[in-house]
């Protein structure tokens, strides 16, 4: 395995700050198993309410949020934050800029944000926008958090040793910065009272929702595609150790990308007060998203021309272009659900549930996966993986809990929008609420059964990595050798 | 500085740029993929030409075809009602049992009154009128107020115990062992003639003595047969249906501190016809008489 072999070099990477990226790997795997523990327990609640356990606390009201921004902004953001102060040293050339000292701010300040926001969850203080829950004073940290983060990767780039900057950091910037604009416009808010915990939107009506759902549109747009696209851009080259595919489909999907994701937003209120011209809009630029979506996907997936032998023997390399797989399958679903006329079925069902988790599960973690794989035994100067037979066992858990997962929703959503939707004869409606809600039983356990599974091959990646941080290494055969039939013997 | 390399691999050149290794190569936009992207811009742009889409200010862009959602629905809702209407208009200017005896009228009714029973009555009778613990069944015979027509739905119009309707139905039992009418032993007892009374297995001895007590306390609601008073909402106590439950523990806790139900009122918050259609769906569940 080529990227084995690239053992690192112990004194050229001190030029680099590695503390700080060490760090952000070891809160991404903590806060990932934390955020699939409480999702697991969510799923198992809708599945058997009992679960709630009657205690305001442990609702799912107050549980559910804790799960998304865990996942989402704890998960995945400290995975970007490590992952891209780790890709822009390395494509610029230089350490970061405002060194160690402002790095390990950002660090703890990212992570006391996430403390905050979760605590306030569970205690029940919300301002009751999704993804967008913590109230004033912790937005106001997370702004003075995130522009001390984009001063530090501008300035890295500004310092640059590189002539040009790598597509990765293009993402990567796109993403620091929509953010940074997107945050403080949806969380514009009037506090009640000066030492008060309870705010109150700028925006009132239609102009909240479509506020509050252009924010978070773009947050799955911008932190979880643009973000981790920049991931993708350093990691499956490196690891497949191949060439970029297209440099120029790089550039327009990119820029496309950029431009039209920032206005699909309104297809989250299709059929609302919302007026129809904005929701043709909404729904137009979502399917002229398809392409720009999927050109990352072309890019990443093309990259291995030459190297798909590797997919076989490398399992970290698998969960790479698997996610691209998965990134490619739900930004074709995005546009289709855009459509109002599938929205009309899919919109407020299980559906929805299950494409976000084919993005999140599929895509978001399983390249944050393929990228932890590849930092620790590199940041921890290990030789190689403690066991690759583990990350295969991980890799086929997961894909079978992720499978599990998304047919299970795409069977209840659409049978719940069917439910809803459908009439008797005399013209009036054949199912009750309730109804619906117990035909999505089984589903929900099964859904739950998928989600243990995810958990289980998360836990398997900590134990690994634990003995890779160790430098141990499992004496093991490689993956793939048995298929790989009868080796060769050498000439003479 | 960047040369440019051909990549052995794929005979394309790379576009020389290189960073941390990785290296770019210089290939062409896919086809197909420019294409699709045309023609998804196509698609939009043919989209904005049939319906609304870009604002001005002094309004939007209508569309060929238009689209205007609100009217829509006003238009879809005004249908439904008006394919209702007659036979709405026909139950609101009958009886409950001319709804019942009018085949047409009846099976509107069925279907309308299992609608409403599922979205107002099913929270606590259960769907199809199961009933739970604590909440009658309204599927079988054994009717607390009364199973007729006229009965349910006095029931369902003025609600039972609630403090909203002067109307409603109201029936409490003394609390026998709370407020110290009846002493431990007496109540023991009475709970094995209770026992007794509905045919489960008892202490004879026991039942001997509650049976007197019976019948100075409890045998002028609940009747010398024990089979109930309805007028009074005293419930037959000689058959197999437990509103409290069926165990000496749970008769005596009965006996000793009542609880009492409460149904709301639907008068006023239902129409009229909605009640009449929720009636003869009860009535028409299993028992009505």
């Amino acid at each position: 395995m080529a990227a084995v072999m690239t053992a690192p070099v112990g004194r050229a990477l001190s030029a680099y700050d590695e503390d700080v990226v060490r760090l952000f790997t070891l809160a991404t795997v903590f806060w990932g198993v934390v955020g699939f523990l409480v999702g697991v327990v969510i799923a198992f609640q809708l599945a058997y309410p009992v679960l709630n356990l009657d205690l305001e606390w442990t609702s799912f009201g107050r549980l559910r949020p804790l799960h998304t921004s865990a996942v989402v902004f704890a998960f995945g953001g400290n995975a970007l934050l490590g992952t891209s102060l780790y890709v822009v040293q390395r494509t610029c050339r230089t350490s970061l800029f405002g060194g160690p000292l402002l790095a390990s701010f950002l660090f703890w300040g990212y992570q006391l944000f996430i403390v905050l926001a979760a605590t306030g969850y569970v205690m029940g203080v919300t301002q009751s926008r999704e993804y967008a829950e913590p109230e004033w004073y912790v937005d106001l940290w997370l702004t003075v958090v995130w522009v001390t983060y984009l001063v530090i990767f501008m300035g890295t780039l500004l310092k640059r040793k590189e002539p040009h900057i790598y597509v990765a950091n293009w993402f990567y910037l796109a993403f620091i910065i929509t953010i940074a604009m997107l945050h403080i416009v949806n969380n514009l808010a009037v506090p009640v009272t000066f030492f008060g915990i309870k705010s109150y939107s700028l925006f009132a009506g239609v102009q909240d929702a479509l506020t509050q759902w252009w924010y978070g549109h773009n947050a799955v747009g911008f932190f979880l595609t643009a973000g981790f696209l920049g991931m993708m851009y350093y990691f499956v080259p490196k690891q497949a150790n191949r060439p970029v595919y297209s440099y120029r489909l790089s550039i327009i999907h990119f820029w496309a990308l950029i431009f039209l994701y920032i206005w699909a937003g309104p297809h989250h209120l299709h059929y609302t007060a919302l007026p129809d011209w904005a929701q043709v809009l909404g729904m137009t630029f979502s399917i002229m998203l398809w392409m720009p979506s999927w050109g990352g996907m072309i890019n990443g997936l093309m990259t291995l021309s030459g190297a798909w032998d590797k997919l076989r023997t490398d399992p970290v390399l698998r969960f790479l272009v698997v996610s691209v797989a998965f990134y490619g399958m739900s930004t074709f679903e995005g546009p289709l659900m855009s459509i109002r006329q599938v929205n009309a079925l899919s919109h407020y069902t299980d559906w929805t549930i299950g494409h976000v988790h084919s993005g999140a599960l599929g895509w978001v973690a399983f390249v944050s996966f393929g990228a932890v794989y590849y930092l620790v035994p590199r940041l921890w100067q290990a030789q190689r993986l403690y066991s690759l037979r583990l990350v295969e066992w991980h890799f086929w858990i997961a894909t079978l809990g992720i499978v599990l997962y998304i047919t299970a929703m795409w069977v209840s959503g659409i049978m719940q929008g069917l439910m809803w939707r459908s009439y008797d004869s005399l013209g009036f409606l054949q199912y009750s609420f309730v109804e619906t809600v117990a035909a999505m039983h089984p589903y929900y356990v099964i859904r739950a059964f998928g989600g243990v599974l995810f958990l289980s091959g998360a836990l398997i990646m900590v134990y690994n990595l634990i003995r890779t941080m160790r430098r141990e290494i499992r004496v093991e055969e490689e993956p793939g050798r048995v298929m790989a039939g009868p080796v060769p013997a050498p000439a003479e | 500085m960047a040369t440019v390399e051909r990549d052995e691999v794929t005979g394309v050149d790379t576009t020389g740029h290189e960073w941390d290794g990785i290296k770019e190569l210089n290939n062409p936009l896919p086809k197909w993929w420019l294409y699709v992207f045309y023609a998804s811009i196509a698609f939009s742009v043919l989209w904005w030409i049939l319906f609304p889409a870009w604002p001005s200010s002094t309004g939007y862009t209508p569309g060929l075809l238009g689209s205007n959602q609100r009217l829509e629905l006003d238009t879809r809702l005004a249908e439904a009602r008006a394919a209702q209407a007659v036979f709405l208009e026909r139950i609101a200017a009958a009886d409950a049992a001319e709804v019942a005896a009018d085949p047409e009228l009846l099976q509107f009714a069925l279907a309308g009154g299992e609608r409403h029973f599922k979205d107002n009555c099913a929270g606590c009778h259960g769907l199809g009128g199961a009933g739970q613990l604590h909440y009658p069944t309204l599927a079988d015979d054994a009717w607390i107020w009364g199973g007729s027509l006229d009965s349910i739905q006095q029931t369902i119009r003025h609600g039972i115990r609630n403090e909203d309707d002067p109307d409603a139905r109201f029936g409490i039992m003394p609390a026998f062992g709370a407020d110290e009418i009846l002493s431990r032993e007496e109540i023991a007892g009475v709970v094995q003639y209770v026992l007794a009374l509905g045919g489960q297995d008892h202490d004879a001895a026991l039942a001997a003595t509650g049976q007197e007590t019976y019948e100075l306390n409890c045998a002028a609601c609940h009747g010398e047969d024990g089979k109930g008073i309805r007028d009074l909402g005293a419930p037959n106590l000689t058959d197999a249906v437990w509103l409290y439950g069926n165990t000496p523990e749970e008769i005596a806790a009965q006996i000793s501190r009542p609880q009492h139900g409460v149904m709301p009122a639907w008068q006023g918050r239902l129409p009229e016809e909605v009640i009449t259609m929720l009636t003869v769906y009860v009535h028409n569940l299993g028992g009505g008489e």
